[in-house]
């Protein structure tokens, strides 16, 4: 099997202390949670950290609990726990379609949500979702937190806002009324990377879209934000000609490079039909809860 | 309390003989005990790991290993420079080419040994493999077979004199040109096709590796190996190493899947003996999943041309035409008067006029190989090309895929059938196999709900695909590879106590041969099969033979145990009929027992005759004590199994993703020792064939960059791609095989990848006009088709 | 670093690297050499064992990160001489051929029964989804599941 190179490895036992631990290791020390993304680069020799710094013991960073008018989700907290959550299964039901289909069940039991988003691998499925819900990103470091949204939080491909020293600590979803939520996928076969997926979000006012979030996975640099799409479905009656229409701008708007998932053409041809079917499916759990 | 013995089972049947017998060997591995090769530790052992080249075409300028032989726990750096000096650098290969252990002059794909590393522990020495510094001069590459005998194409072989260009193998020819010629002038319907078999992997779960372990003071070199063919290797070791052959003995460790893997001696296993012999330790060298996706053998990778003619809606002739890619090194493994293997069965189930077909073989600049992944020599690459083809002949034609097999086939009556290339099909009754499947699968019901669907634009498909192949190389006059003929022996000892030891030449990667040759012994001489002990494996202590491919432990090894049983069987006739004082003339047998006829009461049992046979007292005139038999068995012909396969696939119009959501699989085997154990081994197939249907493939991009070098990207399937299978049977046996058995292993790799390219296409030709498409059938490249730009892989 | 695991219900202390995989960490423990690898990836599942519980895959965490847990491997399943009834299950329908993978499987089909022990084929297939069988196509291995899910519902009503 390929191996690792050496480093040094210390746990934390408070998020203050991995903060610290990190501002006084420098750029060489990284976090290690799941460790899904992390080993399999470190083991190809792709990443070579001089310093892992486990937080794993951090259980102050798992939950899943409604504050206030948010729903907020500790970093920590692992995917197989965002799956059989009924509170985001009732709320946002976006989260159980993703997790279905992200990694496999054994994966799920070790990787986390701040993982995810922090490797933010452009094909990753819980940036899309987070971005379509709306979610904001809590950030600490030595001088204190900073709350982010979605579009500042992923700043290009394998790069985020969280800079050196600080730490993602916890995802915040604002709970408003008249939510539905989808995320729809193609994979070559179960447990792959997309080839495309679009996470949708709407929130309904009687009967016409008083907001929308749509992003996409895997068809760009970064999670695709289709601010565009959203703007076209605002104040809107839902009908599957308005959800063609935003699928068609989720074709133009997403910029896919060609590999072996799957060439130009067809990768923004699945942006639009995903979006499309995102939609309907938020759509009609919308329509579902208010009746 | 449940224990293994007296757990309520499902059936309680403890056949003695052929039957459903659950596998003896089962005990170890539900308990994780096996001994898979990177289990076994040594004293004093060290490991290996190998530099290998990151371009696919290269001068090698410079080595320095100084970095790396500074660390403190390498003991050793070896380059080919050193194994020079030991004759190793180049071996031999089975299709008598040479290839390098490590590359001297150039490298010549991706992924190639440039450099062996020895140090104490596996992470020191992936360590010290970052501190070998190459330099190279990259050249360009070739990586479509193509374009390989273009004039400008690099030359890749520089290495052999007179070798001017990329040709491999010159073309060679099984059939009749100009009957074939004939039949295409006679035909009223003619298709055409270029269809393109991509390179995949078999991937076993475990990848290879072995362990050497010279002592210097015997001269004794004992291997463990994961190895399908351990005596040929220890063959090959001693000429290409000039050790004592009677020195080296080779322990097969139980191993993780072969698939035909597991057959070629690959450069990591000389390095490792090399290395062992000049360090007097044990070393260990096993392989990473990349290395083992990027240099070991592969499979497949056939261009073809194909024409196809019919005449009266019958299939009259067929014309192929083929590139073979075998990389930068011509290693496939096949019997030497067949280098293209067994391609030539291309002719099919069907009673053709002629039939032609010609194959060459290139150098690329990829990894070497070919023939693996459960290919019958080739019958994959013929089976997918003639059935692809009668399904295009089909859609010409406007005839349903199967009417236009049932009236093409071979009639039962006509066996045994010579075909037009020079085959011998032993028996057959195809029409009925068909139905069965067509009744299993419910096909005019299937053909309905098609219609109904597509009518509600939903996208439907049935393949349908039949293969006859042949199995159990093979004939000594005709099949021999690298001079060493296809035979296997057999060696039967029946102890005192009635107890019995078979040795056998084959060697299991998984198909239960612990369980299936002592049931074989069972069958034959009425001894229990948990009181036939299966030896294997180790070369020391088990008979001569050729090993596990191709499907041939059945037809010759099942065979040499069935010889040799009868062997001891008609030696204990003699015995009783002393130990009865009667003629052996007047002794009928039933099932572990030699009586009198006439007289049942007065009978000996096996053990009683096993007893005597060590006793004292007296034995038959001119015989010998004790209960032995050693055979070697040359079987008269191969063995010809067969199968009716039926896919059924949805697929989803905006996404173009394939699910297959049946397999319907008839399978003629002729006599089945084990039905648990057949079934078993269709099951796996059929994975295989899903998986390389669409998902499965290695792919290059211009420069030579191996692009599926990992778990991420060659996509086996998992248990959420695979159906339930359904399977069925029909028996028809082998009139020349002692058991009637043919062998059945690699039968659902041959048959069901075209079932289900068949069925995609059906799925989509009438809406998107699709009349073929090449495999992997990913979404992408289904969508392509469906847009009309269907693309071959790269 | 030195490291103490407890690995079967018994404590394993080491001198490791920190970058030793657990995988590793267990092969090198005498009597274990059960639980295999199979790629590079984290996309075989050979490796799978029990972490709290939970399956794992072994060769994606180091073995320094599991002081203060519970590793389970293969070799815990047989009990005094008596086999788990995974085990049986696998045994009664051919749900194995070389073995390799078997561990993995059997361990997660454990901790599936133990959480969910009336699954649907479904559900066993998801649960297995995350483990490659290159030789029985995974039939037999959900028929095993079954077996054992029906062995178990059986023998509770007998209790």
């Amino acid at each position: 099997m390929q191996t690792p190179a050496a480093f040094e490895y210390e746990r934390a036992t408070s998020v203050d202390g991995a903060i610290a631990s990190l501002q006084r290791l420098g750029p060489e020390a990284r976090i290690i949670a799941g460790g899904h993304s992390l080993l399999p680069m470190m083991k190809l020799r792709l990443a070579n950290p001089a310093h892992l710094i486990d937080i794993n013991d951090l259980e102050e960073l798992s939950y899943i609990r409604v504050d206030g008018d948010e729903i907020r989700i500790g970093a920590l907290t692992r995917h197989v726990e965002l799956l059989k959550s009924e509170l985001l299964a009732e709320n946002l039901p976006v989260f159980r379609d993703a997790e279905t289909v992200i990694a496999d069940p054994v994966v799920r039991n070790r990787g986390t949500i701040g993982g995810s988003l922090c490797q933010a691998d452009a094909a990753e499925d819980l940036s899309a979702v987070c971005s379509a819900v709306k979610a904001r990103a809590v950030i600490r470091g030595a001088g204190g937190e900073r709350v982010v949204g979605m579009d500042d939080f992923h700043v290009g491909p394998f790069q985020t806002a969280v800079g050196d020293g600080e730490l993602l600590t916890e995802v915040r979803i604002p709970l408003r009324p008249g939510a539905g939520s989808a995320h729809e996928k193609v994979e070559r076969r179960a447990g792959d990377w997309a080839i495309a997926a679009a996470s949708a979000a709407v929130w309904l006012d009687g009967g016409t879209i008083a907001d929308a979030g749509i992003a996409l996975s895997a068809v760009g640099l970064t999670t695709i934000h289709l601010t565009r799409a959203e703007e076209l479905l605002r104040g809107k009656a839902p009908s599957d000609d308005l959800f063609a229409q935003a699928g068609a701008i989720a074709s133009e708007d997403c910029s896919p490079t060609a590999d072996g998932r799957g060439p130009v053409d067809y990768k923004r041809h699945l942006a639009g039909v995903l979006t499309a079917r995102a939609l309907t499916r938020a759509t009609a759990r919308a329509q579902e809860a208010r009746s | 309390m449940a224990t293994l013995e007296n757990l309520p089972s499902a059936g309680t049947e403890r056949p003695i003989g052929f039957g459903r017998l659950k596998r003896k060997e089962d005990a170890r591995f539900i308990r994780g005990k096996g001994t898979y090769l990177d289990d076994i530790r040594l004293p004093g052992m060290v490991h290996g790991a190998i530099l290998r080249s990151p371009y696919a075409h290269a001068r090698i300028v410079s080595i320095d290993t100084s970095r790396a032989l500074a660390h403190p726990n390498v003991a050793a750096v070896v380059t080919a420079k050193d194994l020079e000096t030991l004759g190793l650098a180049w071996m031999p290969t089975i299709s008598y080419d040479t290839q390098a252990v490590l590359a001297g002059d150039k490298v010549r794909f991706q992924g190639q040994e440039v450099a062996f590393v020895i140090a104490t522990d596996e992470y020191s020495a992936n360590d010290a493999l970052q501190l070998i510094d190459v330099e190279y001069e990259p050249l360009p590459a070739i990586v479509n077979a193509r374009k390989a005998l273009d004039p400008d194409a690099p030359l890749i072989r520089d290495d052999k004199v007179g070798q001017r260009d990329n040709l491999a193998s010159p073309t060679w020819e099984a059939g009749e040109r100009e009957a074939t010629d004939r039949a295409f002038a006679e035909a009223d319907t003619v298709v055409t096709r270029d269809i393109i078999y991509p390179r995949c992997h078999p991937a076993p779960l475990e990848t290879c590796g072995i362990i050497a372990d010279f002592d210097p003071e015997t001269g004794q070199l004992d291997i463990y190996n994961g190895n399908q063919a351990p005596h040929a290797h220890r063959t090959v070791y001693a000429h290409v190493a000039g050790l004592a052959e009677h020195m080296i003995r080779i322990r097969c460790s139980d191993i993780g899947g072969g698939f035909g893997n597991k057959v070629p001696v690959y450069p990591g296993y000389v390095c490792a003996i090399a290395g062992s012999i000049v360090a007097g330790v044990p070393v260990k060298w096993v392989e990473n999943r990349s290395e083992n996706l990027m240099s070991t053998g592969f499979a497949r990778d056939y261009v073809m041309h194909a024409e196809m003619c019919a005449k009266d809606g019958k299939i009259t002739g067929l014309r192929v035409d083929v590139i073979a890619d075998h990389g930068a090194f011509d290693s496939t493994a096949q019997p030497t008067k067949f280098p293209a293997g067994f391609f030539h069965i291309v002719c099919g189930s069907y009673d053709l006029e002629a039939a032609h077909v010609q194959v060459k073989a290139v150098y690329t600049n990829k990894a070497p190989g070919g023939v693996a992944y459960r290919c019958s020599f080739r019958i994959t690459e013929a089976v997918y090309l003639v059935e692809r083809m009668v399904d295009a002949l089909a859609l010409e034609l406007k005839a349903d895929p199967i009417e236009l097999r049932m009236r093409s086939f071979i009639g039962p009556e006509q066996f045994p059938y010579e075909t037009t290339t020079g085959w011998t099909y032993d028996s057959g009754n195809y029409a009925e196999t068909m139905r069965v499947a067509m009744e299993i699968a419910g096909y005019e019901e299937l053909r309905r709900e098609q219609a109904e669907k597509r009518a509600r634009g939903e996208l439907m498909g049935i393949g349908v695909s039949f293969f006859t192949e042949g199995v159990g190389a093979g004939p000594r006059k005709h099949m021999d590879i690298l001079g060493l003929a296809m035979n296997d022996g057999a060696d039967l000892r029946v102890h005192p106590s009635g107890k019995a030891v078979v040795s056998i030449s084959a060697q299991t990667q998984g198909q239960g041969h612990e369980t299936t040759f002592a049931q074989i012994v069972a069958e034959e001489l009425g001894i229990p099969p948990e009181d036939v002990e299966v030896r294997h494996g180790d070369t020391d202590r088990s008979p001569y033979g050729l090993g596990t491919y191709g499907s041939r432990s059945t037809p010759v090894s099942g065979a040499a145990v069935a010889v040799v049983s009868r062997k001891v069987r008609d030696k204990a006739r003699l015995i009783a009929a002393t130990m009865l004082e009667t003629r052996p003339e007047d002794l009928a047998w039933e099932k572990g027992r030699w009586y009198v006829k006439g007289d049942p009461e007065k009978g000996a049992m096996i053990e009683e005759i096993a007893a005597r046979a060590y006793s004292g007292e007296q034995m038959p005139e001119g015989m010998e004590g004790g209960l032995d038999a050693q055979v070697i068995y040359d079987p008269p012909n191969l063995t010809y199994p067969y199968g009716a396969y039926i896919a059924v696939v949805d697929i989803d119009p905006d996404t173009a993703h394939v699910t297959v959501r049946r397999f319907i699989a008839v399978d003629d085997c002729g006599v089945r020792i084990n039905p648990m154990i057949v079934d078993g081994q269709i099951h796996g197939g059929l994975a295989e064939g899903i998986g390389i249907a669409l998902m499965e493939v290695i792919t290059f991009d211009e420069e030579g960059n191996c692009l599926n070098s990992s778990f991420m990207d060659y996509l086996i399937p998992t248990a959420l791609e695979c159906p339930d299978y359904e399977l069925g049977e029909t028996v028809t046996p082998c009139p020349h095989h002692p058991l009637g058995a043919k062998g059945v292993g690699e039968s659902p790799n041959v048959g069901s990848p075209p079932a289900i390219v068949n069925a995609v296409i059906d799925a989509l030709h009438e809406t998107h006009g699709v009349d073929h498409i090449d495999m992997p059938c990913t979404p992408a490249r289904v969508w392509a088709a469906m847009q009309g730009r269907p693309e071959p892989p790269q | 670093m030195n490291v103490t695991i407890s690995i079967n219900g018994e404590k394993v202390t080491r001198d490791v690297e920190p970058r030793q995989l657990l995988v590793h960490f267990i092969r090198d423990t005498p009597g274990l050499t059960g639980t295999h690898w199979g790629c590079d990836t984290s996309n075989c599942g050979a490796c799978v064992v029990q972490m709290d519980g939970e399956p794992v895959k072994s060769c994606t965490i180091l073995a320094v990160m599991c002081e203060g847990h519970e590793i389970r491997t293969v070799e815990s399943l047989e009990v005094d001489g008596r086999l788990d009834p995974v085990q049986l299950g696998f045994h009664e329908t051919h749900a194995l051929q070389c073995g390799f993978c078997t561990p993995g499987m059997l361990m997660t089909a454990r901790a599936l029964l133990d959480e969910n022990p009336d699954p649907t084929d479904q559900e066993i297939r998801t649960a297995i989804s995350g483990a490659i069988c290159r030789c029985t196509g995974y039939k037999n291995i959900v028929a095993a599941v079954r077996w054992a899910a029906d062995y178990e519902a059986a023998a509770k009503q007998e209790v």
